[in-house]
């Protein structure tokens, strides 16, 4: 096998598929990359058994051929290499070694064999769809909070993606959720959806996928099956195995007959929670909020450092509530808040508190209380 | 004339001779300064063992062995079976061999802890400052109280142990010093019910001829270390400048040269915090299988559950341990995002950590542990999707504390094999 192949595209490409590597590994060729030539393409694929990236960039080739090296390794040199420099890549069968030439620079990396490298073998995907990759950005970013991290619960360490609604207005929903706090948000149900099953996308495939996108029109294509899921980026083609779980019926937490509305400056609200949050422990106390017609004075008590208070103008009409929430929990939502005003729909200090963004309509959040 | 006084009837002693002139008790105590010192150690005299033989004078003066099982390990071991050679944390099956006339008795924890209880009550109405070490032993720091209870402190502690012995029936070994470390020393001098007083001026000479790992805290690797660069005895690390000392072993340094003369500057801290709350088992046989071991895990994380419950703590941190047959310790944690105190959820977590150490290795122990504690009032945050596990483990405490645990049992705990 020798390629040659520019420094700035190989280290892309390297730089994509790399970080899907586990720096900790118990089986050697999970640590490599797979390097494949053939046709003036060089393609480049890793995976952690239950993640796969392959990446296709243009190379010259001749002769094709393929072979395995550390990937985090192999990275680092081409990360190193002079800018603008050409690549050449070398193996021969007989030696298990690559060779990695750029200018007077010489590596060697030791490899193993192709045939060891592991396959998520997907299968038949059931449903296609496409989306803009500004959409899938949005769904990520606005539900990746929420996602538990406790493993007892696995079945929530993903986001839930899924169609909701009846056939006409049906939209493709995502969901996550901890238990302290749930996210969704929805997009138009893209052609090709119709019909799909709800699955559950692991967190680091929803990570990698979020790094995956830097041109937000760019156009995704999705395929997906009961187990799997594949996204096509351009010349990236990430798999992922899926979460084998059921996801609660998250839509009966979600309350929709809350009837004190709280409308408050999003800036304004997010800069005073985070104010008063200061003299919280680090384990996010509490912060109280107080509300009477038109006024709502934010409050913490530490009781081994001190405490802070601070008042705000705001649209509130309905009966006085004291009502607490982990400030952290608050901070994360409130991050998510595109628009200008935050409406809070609240119930009684020990009921789920809705939160929405005045102006967006795909994105709903639901926040536990906590005693105060 | 050297001061001191009769621990029977707390007449001041004779100048010179061995009795009491008043009650002709031999249990004089004189020392130089035992009418300034005023920090005191106290422990239990086989704590668990005394209070079964006040309960059953039948087998008082029988040996008694406090453990479990065949394969559990001494708890406590009274002083008749003590001239055996029978030692606490000793395997049983050793103890038996040494002692097999001894009289075993499973230990109920419950009564000992109120009795503990009831002995922590009696020093308390003597002095604020009572740092509790365990269940059978505290520090006292009587400093100031002269006045209060018309005696010195020495004479306080003497009149406590009168008391203690009368009313709570069982007997403590006192140890008065005028700090924490020595305090502790003097305890383990006089014993059983014993009163030893270790002066300050005494201090570095008593200390000398000991070997470094006397000071606690010197464990195998730190003796090595210490004897590595020539301090093998107390007196090596008295002859040591304290700056040298460290700059060699850091702020442990200071702390060795400090405690070589035997200074400590700790104060006795009644609020001391508990940092982790635990409970562990041995079995009868080896155990493998994953079924086996989750239900004993299970029993384990309720009764981690309960006491936590009773001290309103919580923590975000669950430690597994298991000792395998060949005694080798693994301990595995894991951290949630919410300090939690339900037996649910500790045994849930734990339960994971436990799955991916039984891949066939068999193990002799198991034990769980809740640590990073924070007051109650932060743990378990209302769940969303799940409201019902925190109500319900509310409700099953609620039916126990009318009915009795037997009231309701997890599904998980029946069918139970020997457990200890």
């Amino acid at each position: 096998m020798k390629v040659t192949v520019e420094r700035a595209a190989l280290l892309k490409s390297l730089g994509h598929v790399h970080r899907v590597v586990e720096r900790r590994n118990t089986i050697p060729i999970l640590a490599n990359v797979l390097i494949r030539a053939e046709k003036s393409t060089l393609s480049l694929k890793a995976t952690d058994l239950d993640l796969e990236v392959t990446e296709t960039i243009a190379a010259e080739v001749s002769p094709g051929g393929s072979t395995t090296v550390p990937a985090h390794m192999f990275y680092e040199i081409v990360r190193k290499l002079p800018e603008g420099s050409q690549i050449v890549l070398e193996a021969s069968g007989d030696r298990a070694v690559l060779s990695i030439r750029a200018g007077r620079s010489r590596f060697t990396l030791q490899t193993l064999p192709e045939s060891d490298f592991p396959d998520l073998a997907a299968g038949d995907m059931t449903h296609k769809f496409k989306l803009v990759a500004g959409d899938i950005k949005r769904l990520i970013d606005k539900t990746q909070f929420a996602i538990s991290t406790e493993e007892t619960r696995y079945y929530l360490n993903g986001i839930y993606l899924h169609v909701a609604g009846a056939a006409n207005t049906a939209k493709l929903r995502a969901v996550a959720t901890d238990g302290h706090r749930l996210a969704q948000f929805e997009l138009d149900l893209p052609e090709g959806a119709d019909g799909m099953p709800g699955v559950i996308i692991p967190r680091k495939t929803v990570g990698e996928v979020q790094r995956l996108i830097d041109d937000g029109a760019a156009e995704v294509n999705v395929e997906l099956s009961q187990g799997k899921i594949r996204f096509t980026l351009g010349d990236v083609v990430l798999t992922s195995k899926l979460i084998d779980g059921t996801f609660p019926d998250y839509g009966r937490v979600i309350p929709l007959g809350n009837d004190k509305e709280l409308r408050v400056d999003k800036k304004i609200f997010e800069a005073a929670v985070d104010r008063v949050s200061t003299v919280s422990s680090e384990r996010g106390r509490a912060v109280k909020l107080s509300l009477v017609a038109g006024k709502l004075v934010l409050s913490v008590t530490n009781p081994d450092s001190g405490s802070a208070n601070e008042e705000l103008e705001v649209e509130y009409e309905a009966d006085p509530i004291d009502i607490g929430f982990n400030s952290r929990y608050l901070l994360d939502i409130a991050a998510q808040i595109d628009g200008e005003v935050a409406v809070l729909k609240l119930a009684d200090p020990g009921s789920p508190t809705l939160i929405q963004d005045k102006d967006a309509k795909g994105a709903l959040y639901v926040l536990m209380p906590m005693r105060v | 004339m050297i001061p001191g006084f009769c621990r029977d009837c707390l007449t001041d002693a004779p100048p010179a001779g061995a009795r009491c002139t008043a009650c002709r008790s031999p249990r004089l105590i004189r020392h130089p300064e035992i009418d300034t010192l005023a920090i005191a150690h106290i422990d239990c005299d086989a704590f668990y063992a005394t209070v079964e033989k006040r309960d059953d004078p039948s087998i008082a003066d029988k040996p008694v062995i406090i453990g479990g099982g065949k394969r559990g390990v001494v708890s406590a071991a009274c002083y008749i079976s003590r001239t055996f050679g029978v030692r606490s944390a000793m395997p049983m099956f050793e103890a038996m061999r040494l002692c097999p006339q001894a009289v075993v008795i499973r230990p109920d924890m419950a009564k000992y802890v109120a009795v503990g209880r009831q002995v922590r009550e009696a020093m308390r109405a003597l002095t604020p400052l009572v740092e509790p070490l365990s269940i059978d032993e505290a520090f006292l720091d009587l400093s100031g109280t002269q006045r209060l209870h018309g005696a010195s402190a020495a004479k306080t502690l003497a009149k406590l142990a009168i008391e203690v012995e009368r009313d709570i029936g069982i007997t403590v070994s006192i140890g008065l010093s005028g700090n924490k470390f020595l305090a502790k020393i003097a305890s383990d001098l006089d014993k059983p019910r014993g009163f030893a007083v270790l002066g300050l001026a005494e201090a570095a000479a008593f200390l000398a001829p000991r070997p470094v790992s006397f000071i606690y805290g010197v464990g195998k690797a730190m003796e090595a270390r210490l004897q590595n660069d020539g301090y093998r005895l107390i007196s090596d690390l008295q002859r040591a400048d304290e700056i040298d000392l460290m700059r060699r072993y850091g702020v442990e340094g200071r702390r060795l040269a400090r405690l070589a003369h035997g200074t400590d500057v700790r104060v006795v801290d009644p609020s001391r915090e508990t940092k982790s709350v635990s409970a562990e088992t041995t079995f009868n046989k080896d155990i493998a299988d994953f079924t086996a071991l989750e239900r004993i895990l299970w029993a384990l994380s309720e009764r981690v559950s309960r006491r936590l419950k009773k001290q309103e703590l919580a923590g975000s941190t669950i430690n597994v341990k298991l000792k395998t047959a060949d005694f080798r310790t693994r301990t595995r944690a894991a951290s949630l995002s919410n300090p939690t105190q339900l037996a649910a959820r500790i045994f849930d977590t734990g339960r994971e950590l436990l799955k991916r150490e039984t891949d066939g290795t068999s193990y002799r122990l198991v034990g769980i542990g809740v640590s990073a504690l924070v007051p109650a009032n932060e743990a378990d945050p209302a769940n969303l999707m799940d409201r019902r596990t925190v109500d319900a483990e509310h409700a099953v405490d609620r039916l126990r504390a009318k009915f009795g645990d037997a009231a309701v049992v997890r599904g998980l705990a029946f069918d139970k094999e020997e457990e200890s």
